[in-house]
């Protein structure tokens, strides 16, 4: 029989005021196996834990229940005091009768003391069948993959290879840099990308604990927090970089004319590229879905890349190959895409050549962009006297496009007007709006500027329909501050468009075992006190993965996150809960229903024994598993069926 | 132990980071509710085996009320869900022993939903006063 000891608190009149602590601990005493119960005004303060420690020590309590607050709140207090004397801190529970009795009846005393007392019981009747546990150590690779080569993954690995971790960057495209490469200046300050990005991207390739594999995607994640291993699936790039001297003459010789990604179709490239074509220093790819020599019909026909390569460089037989990495945490920075243009038929996204969306304006504004940092009309060339930036292109439509916000989007219109409005002074910048969300340092004061020096016009309201007329663009929308329709003449149309999850997301959310939200977003653990977490431990989360953001947002997370993943490095190993779920090897049949059951994949099945394991660094301790057994073969350490069954007995009874 | 007490008796199972944060939130706001509710904490709605269910009613309890993570909300991805289709596949089982099948109630109550717990009982346990005692309370003793 067990010694266990009750230790009612007052928690002041909090307690005291509506349960009768005295009949409390009389009733406590009566019940089977314990062997000491007191009451004192607060058992959380220093004297009232000696009680506690001091009643373990004389009476060789082996099990305690605390009657007092929730166990939320001083759970750990007490099982650190008991642990103090060299009780297990797993045989102390408490017994909540403070938020679910005291203070939820306090007009009927005898009814809550008794209530009280059962409480206690079947608090007792579960610790008296706990076990000490001990917690357990996971080990712990000091090693990070981020996956997604964006200014979120550039960051955060700069701030853990800095910090002298080795770090892995695994990157689709053929170049880090992300969407931010593609954009010309920052608002508030009208910084150059090119000064902040160029220099990151130099560091990272320069880095000694940074490797960068380009042109390449996960394929698979297995393990846990600590013990991860990822397999990276390198796509062939058919240009040996090793014997490359960037002659450039594949790029012209190349047959093929598709519209370049990187400069939004503002230009073609060849199926051999620069995935920026204006950037001299990045090596030239070949693109397997644009390549004449991949292609039916024309298959083998074309090598004429290969022909005229002075080096001999091109290796169009190469093929894709795979290698493994160990690591400890994974940062998921796989960013965004722009909504689709081709969704705002009303806007003659895609089909009116001078509709254009912020991202193509934003390559006309790069010094070194495809117009040499003009803007210029599309269709013939010309400078556009008349530009229409229509915000929430795609944003804040519930009914038919995405319900939020896309954040960014109201600053870099402003940024943009404001550029096209220094470049061409006799035009004229119409910015569409529905409100302006300007709530960061200078961003109001950058807004207000635009109206009041550069003449923005503000036009509040959502535009109907962009259709052609001879040259012109016609606008049709209204001024809700007036109250009046208006048709807008102009030469081009500037689509804000939503950002949306990065292409893919869904495929690779299931190989990580992370969520995502009804939009594809991946969601935090915890909104407010763990934003960078993803559900699954050891993962984290940075950038427009997450949710739309501005760099400077972006670069805070990423750094965040890089923050978590070094305070998780801090430790030597690392330490999990023992209260988790475990297997009763004689009764499980092997089923797997608990594999398919078991949110975090950590029910495994030993093929050897056929029986299924527990993982104890990745199990959470929910019990889906437990409820989901067939055969009651799995439970919940110190949460048995067969302790369960002894509370409901308690609770279920009128005695 | 409880002979001030003659209201309905519930047995409530619920999850730890949504409905028993929202029930101390309850206690922590001060809001009263009937004193026949006995509360067991789990870490998670979906733990919720039916036999817990069903052991408690054959006990006797006049009703048992689980509470979970609003659906999206859980704290183990989807552990709310597979409690809402046991509780579903249960209440064929109540119907089978003869038990009003409003003896179980499943409530999506989050950790800032005090108020909406303290009201959920209340009305629950109005709506056990009107159903009268659970038929089991004095049949047998499993």
């Amino acid at each position: 029989m067990k010694k266990i000891g009750v230790f009612v608190c007052w928690c002041g009149s909090n307690i005291a005021g509506s349960v009768d602590v005295d009949q409390a601990v009389a009733g406590a005493l009566k019940l089977d196996g314990v062997t000491h119960a007191e009451h004192y005004v607060y058992m959380c303060s220093d004297p009232g834990q000696q009680k506690i420690k001091d009643a373990i020590a004389e009476k060789k309590l082996d099990g305690v229940v605390v009657a007092c607050c929730s166990p939320r709140m001083h759970e750990n207090t007490f099982r650190k005091a008991a642990g103090s004397v060299g009780l297990n801190p797993y045989l102390l529970e408490i017994a909540n009768i403070r938020e679910q009795c005291s203070w939820v009846h306090p007009d009927n005393k005898p009814a809550a003391t008794a209530k009280a007392i059962s409480i206690i019981e079947g608090t007792l009747d579960k610790v008296s069948q706990n076990l000490p546990l001990e917690t357990i150590t996971i080990n712990l690779t000091k090693r990070v993959c981020v996956v997604g080569g964006g200014i979120a993954g550039i960051m955060a690995a700069l701030d853990l290879a800095d910090a002298g971790y080795d770090v892995i960057i695994i990157e689709r495209e053929p170049a880090i840099g992300g969407h931010t490469a593609q954009i010309s200046t920052t608002f508030p300050y009208f910084q150059e990308i090119s000064e902040l990005l160029d220099k990151k991207r130099a560091q990272v390739h320069e880095h000694p604990h940074i490797t960068v594999y380009l042109s390449s995607e996960v394929e698979a994640l297995e393990g846990y927090v600590g013990n991860f291993k990822v397999t990276i699936r390198t796509q062939p790039r058919f240009v040996d970089h090793a014997n490359c001297t960037n002659c450039g003459k594949c790029l012209d010789v190349c047959p093929v004319l598709v519209p370049d990604e990187f400069n939004r179709g503002l230009t073609r490239r060849g199926a051999v590229f620069r995935l920026n074509r204006d950037d001299e220093r990045q090596l030239p790819v070949i693109g397997r879905r644009d390549c004449l020599h991949f292609n039916e019909g024309t298959k083998d026909g074309c090598g004429l890349c290969a022909d005229v390569c002075p080096e001999a460089a091109i290796d169009l037989g190469a093929i894709s190959s795979t290698q493994e990495e160990s690591v400890g945490a994974v940062v998921m920075a796989t960013g965004y895409d722009l909504y689709s243009p081709a969704n705002l038929p009303e806007y003659g996204g895609g089909k009116i050549p001078d509709v254009v969306d912020a991202m193509a304006f934003e390559r006309m504004l790069d010094p070194k962009g495809p117009t040499g940092g003009k803007i210029l009309r599309p269709s013939d060339g010309e400078v556009p006297k008349s530009v229409v930036f229509i915000q929430c292109a795609g944003s804040r439509d519930p009914e038919r496009h995405k319900a939020y916000c896309s954040r960014a989007c109201c600053m870099y219109t402003a940024k943009q007007a404001r550029l096209y409005r220094q470049q061409v002074e006799d035009g004229t910048a119409y910015i569409s709006y529905m409100d302006i969300r300007s709530d960061s340092r200078d961003f109001e004061e950058f807004v207000q500027k635009g109206m009041e020096e550069e003449h923005l016009l503000y036009i509040r309201g959502r535009v109907a329909k962009v259709f052609e007329e001879g040259d012109l663009l016609k606008v049709l929308t209204a001024d809700t501050l007036s109250g009046h329709a208006l048709e807008i003449e102009a030469d081009l149309v500037v689509l804000a468009l939503a950002m949306e999850p990065a292409s893919g997301i869904h495929d690779l959310v299931k190989k990580m075992n992370v969520t995502v939200d009804g939009d594809g977003f991946l969601t935090e653990a915890h909104i407010k006190l763990y934003p960078v977490e993803s559900s699954t431990k050891g993962v984290f989360l940075a950038g427009c993965a997450q949710s739309p953001k501005d760099i400077t947002d972006t670069v805070s997370q990423a750094l965040a996150t890089a923050g978590k993943i070094q305070t998780m490095f801090a430790n030597e190993t690392l330490i999990a809960d023992p209260l988790i779920a475990e297997v009763q090897t004689d009764i499980c049949s092997g089923c797997g229903i608990c594999i398919e059951t078991c949110p975090y994949g950590a029910r495994v099945m030993n093929e050897y024994t056929g029986i299924s394991v527990v993982n104890q660094a990745v199990c959470q301790g929910c019990g889906a598993c437990v409820a989901a057994c067939p055969n009651k073969a799995c439970e919940l350490i110190n949460s048995t069926t067969k302790q369960l069954f002894r509370v409901i007995d308690d609770f279920a009874r009128r005695a | 132990m409880d002979n001030n007490n003659s209201g309905p008796r519930v047995v409530a199972f619920l999850c730890h980071w949504c409905t028993y944060t929202g029930a101390d939130l309850a206690g922590t706001t001060r809001l009263e509710y009937p004193v026949g509710i006995r509360i067991i904490h789990l870490m998670c709605s979906g733990a919720i085996d039916v036999v817990y269910v069903l052991k408690a009613l054959l006990d006797g309890a006049d009703g048992v009320l689980i509470g979970g993570c609003h659906p999206g909300d859980c704290h183990y991805q989807t552990g709310n869900l597979k409690a809402r289709r046991r509780i579903a596949l249960l209440r064929n089982i109540l119907q089978t022993l003869g038990l009003e099948q409003e003896r179980v109630r499943l409530r999506w109550i989050s950790a800032s939903e005090g108020r909406l717990f303290a009201e959920t009982v209340r009305q629950y346990n109005s709506n056990l006063e009107s159903m009268g005692k659970n038929p089991f309370a004095d049949e047998w003793d499993v």
